[in-house]
């Protein structure tokens, strides 16, 4: 990879890591409501997933996927606005955190329902293949969702008609509190793959080398109509499932080996290997995404709630009035 | 030109399929069988197998993908094979697509069409004749429609694919081949969200849908010596259309609701609820309801009979009405 590219990575890895590191800031001051969800430690994911996808290539990210949202295209402002429930964000007020999507930019809203989104993925993949368009969906899920019907049903649709979908389980080893051990009883969520009939894979969602090459991989062989790939990323939340869950079903030892394999302090190691100036790229980038995340900030405090009527907008594409006529 | 119920429906969707490249047909068995009811038969070879898809068991799936391909620009139309099974599909049609718009700020339309066969008479048991239209009803960013006539059934359908909001389409399955009825040869469209009068009268107002409104119209023709009822028909139960519906009653005073699916939270209660509200002083007579038992619907002939409305039901009914 050249130079540029390398810095690009490190800075997508870090703005989303000070947008992350910002929220969660946000909440302890009372200033977000509802559930917000840390995806901190996982920044890896997104960003080899997402950073070499075409404009019309679609995302479906989860819950505390907003490295997805930014990676793809996503207005810093309007994303910040979304989270806090104004009416510049992109549900403008009806929902919260990353309920709403950013459609222009390929990015699905999801639902609480997790993995409801991989039969939409599918089905939007299925629209590529008929119509020949040489375009991918990606969808994130959780290592918890891929116990839920939905993610069956969507993986085995797309082994049938071969499409160009993969699917990303972000296994951070914790459904809400619930551990591996007691929600599946594979090694590996991908191992599953197999009774789909294409090819599943593990890799360490912490090392942006590792998941950029295998993505690439996947949305290559996506692209020429090979069929689907499920690829599963080992990594790790360092918050709890939300920002009010301490996580006390983890050990402190845990957290601390996870912290070890950050994914942003693997990166800057890498750049120091490659004998770039470090110094100089870590003041330039802490600068700049200081400044993205600053701004963000002050957009969504300035944008306005919604007012209590706008609730009734949005509902239908074509209403219908049959109170009077 | 003569047509079945059923008929109408296959015609309604070989039409669209034809008229718009971004219509396709998915569910199971709708392909190479052409339906286990053969709604679809013949649009498969006709429309291609791309477009006229056979799908996995996987309601969900259906839903979420017709949901994924809507966002694309697609129209899809999905088959639930019978509507009873709709629950597998639930949490992609009430969270998902009912939703989409909402929750993205208006900036997608969800056009999808969710069908199949519902309702009982036929011996189908507890799994097949099912008429679960009143869940739909209490989710907003739904439509909800149930024709009784192959007139409407297509019409219906046709305005259901071009909605560009999600579309439950109940049909009702006793109807199937049991009606015949004269339509257009020309292109026809039925909007969605007014009702139709089937029958004119001045003394009672019956408001039905679906199956019963063939019932409840023959009921009407052998009373006309002792009352004269006029008969609605909603043929859309989300939006109800509430402008046809307390124009009648403030004409006739008297109101009976006659629906197929259960008694209890049914769309009947809150058609009486809005009656109730905003036609008090018009009222001569409690507003009644007559729907299926709050039960199953079983299987063995006596039991089904017992549990489901029927002419002889519905004269009674309104005979108690008109005493007041």
């Amino acid at each position: 990879m050249t130079e540029q590219k390398d810095r690009e990575l490190y800075r997508w890895l870090r703005l989303i890591r000070e947008f992350e590191d910002r929220i969660s800031a946000l909440d302890k001051q009372g200033k977000l409501m509802g559930g917000v969800y840390s995806g901190k430690g996982q920044e890896a994911v997104t960003v080899g997933f997402c950073h070499d996808l075409r404009w019309d290539d679609w995302v479906f990210p989860l819950h505390r996927d907003l490295g997805a949202f930014l990676v793809k295209g996503a207005d810093p402002k309007r994303l910040m606005a979304q989270i806090f429930g104004k009416r510049d964000g992109f549900a403008k007020g009806k929902d919260s955190y990353l309920h709403g999507g950013d459609l222009a930019n390929g990015i699905f809203g999801a639902t609480s329902m997790l993995a409801a989104t991989l039969p939409v993925a599918a089905g939007m993949a299925y629209k590529f293949k008929i119509r020949k368009e040489d375009r991918v969906a990606i969808a994130f899920f959780g290592e918890g969702a891929s116990s839920r019907g939905d993610a069956h049903e969507a993986m085995n649709f797309a082994g049938v008609h071969k499409l160009p979908v993969i699917f990303v389980c972000e296994n951070n080893f914790y459904a809400y509190s619930t551990p591996n051990e007691l929600q599946f009883g594979v090694d590996d969520v991908a191992d599953r793959a197999d009774g789909y009939g294409f090819k599943g894979e593990v890799v360490s969602g912490n090392d942006l080398h590792a998941v950029m090459k295998t993505a690439g991989k996947a949305i290559a062989r996506a692209r020429k109509g090979e069929g689907p790939t499920l690829i599963e990323c080992k990594t790790y939340r360092y918050h709890g499932h939300s920002e009010h869950d301490r996580a006390d079903y983890r050990s402190e030892e845990e957290v601390i080996t996870w912290e070890s394999r950050d994914p942003i302090f693997l990166w800057e190691n890498y750049l120091k290997q490659r004998k770039y100036d470090i110094a100089a790229i870590v003041k330039e980038t802490t600068e700049e995404v200081t400044r993205i995340v600053e701004e963000a900030v002050a957009f969504a405090e300035a944008s306005p709630f919604p007012e209590g009527p706008e609730a009734m907008e949005d509902l239908y594409a074509m209403p219908i009035d049959t109170e009077a006529r | 030109m003569l047509v079945t119920y059923i008929e109408a429906i296959r015609q309604a969707m070989d039409e669209e399929l034809a008229r718009d490249k971004n219509v396709l047909l998915m569910g199971e068995d709708v392909g190479v069988l052409g339906g286990a009811f053969k709604a679809s038969a013949g649009l498969q070879e006709k429309h291609g197998a791309d477009r006229v898809v056979d799908m996995p068991i996987s309601e969900s799936l259906i839903v979420g993908a017709g949901v994924g391909l809507a966002v694309q620009g697609m129209r899809p139309i999905l088959e639930m094979q019978f509507i009873d099974f709709i629950t597998c599909g639930f949490d992609q049609i009430v969270n998902m697509a009912a939703t989409l718009r909402y929750r993205h700020g208006g900036q997608t339309a969800c056009p999808i069409v969710v069908r199949g066969p519902s309702g009982g008479g036929v011996h189908g048991g507890l799994y097949h004749s099912q008429n679960p239209e009143a869940w739909f009803c209490h989710v907003p960013g739904l439509k909800v429609v149930a024709p009784a006539t192959a007139y409407d059934a297509k019409g219906l359908l046709k305005s259901a694919i071009r909605d560009d909001d999600p579309v439950i389409y109940f049909e009702h399955k006793f109807l199937y081949r049991r009606i015949k009825e004269e339509i257009p040869a020309e292109e026809y469209l039925v909007p969605i969200g007014k009702a139709a009068l089937r029958k004119e009268g001045r003394d009672i107002t019956v408001i039905t849908y679906g199956s019963p409104v063939h019932a409840v119209v023959k009921a009407a023709r052998d009373m006309a010596a002792e009352v004269d009822i006029e008969v609605i028909d909603l043929r859309t139960l989300l939006p109800i259309d509430w402008a046809t519906v307390k124009g009648s009653v403030r004409k006739t005073g008297k109101v009976l609701i006659v629906h197929e699916a259960r008694l209890t939270g049914g769309v009947g209660g809150e058609v009486a609820a809005r009656i109730a509200q905003d036609c008090f002083e018009e009222l001569d007579g409690p507003v009644m309801r007559l729907a299926a038992r709050d039960v199953h619907t079983p299987f063995a002939p006596a039991m089904e009979d017992y549990v489901l409305p029927n002419q002889e039901k519905i004269t009674e009914a309104i005979r108690k009405l008109a005493a007041y």
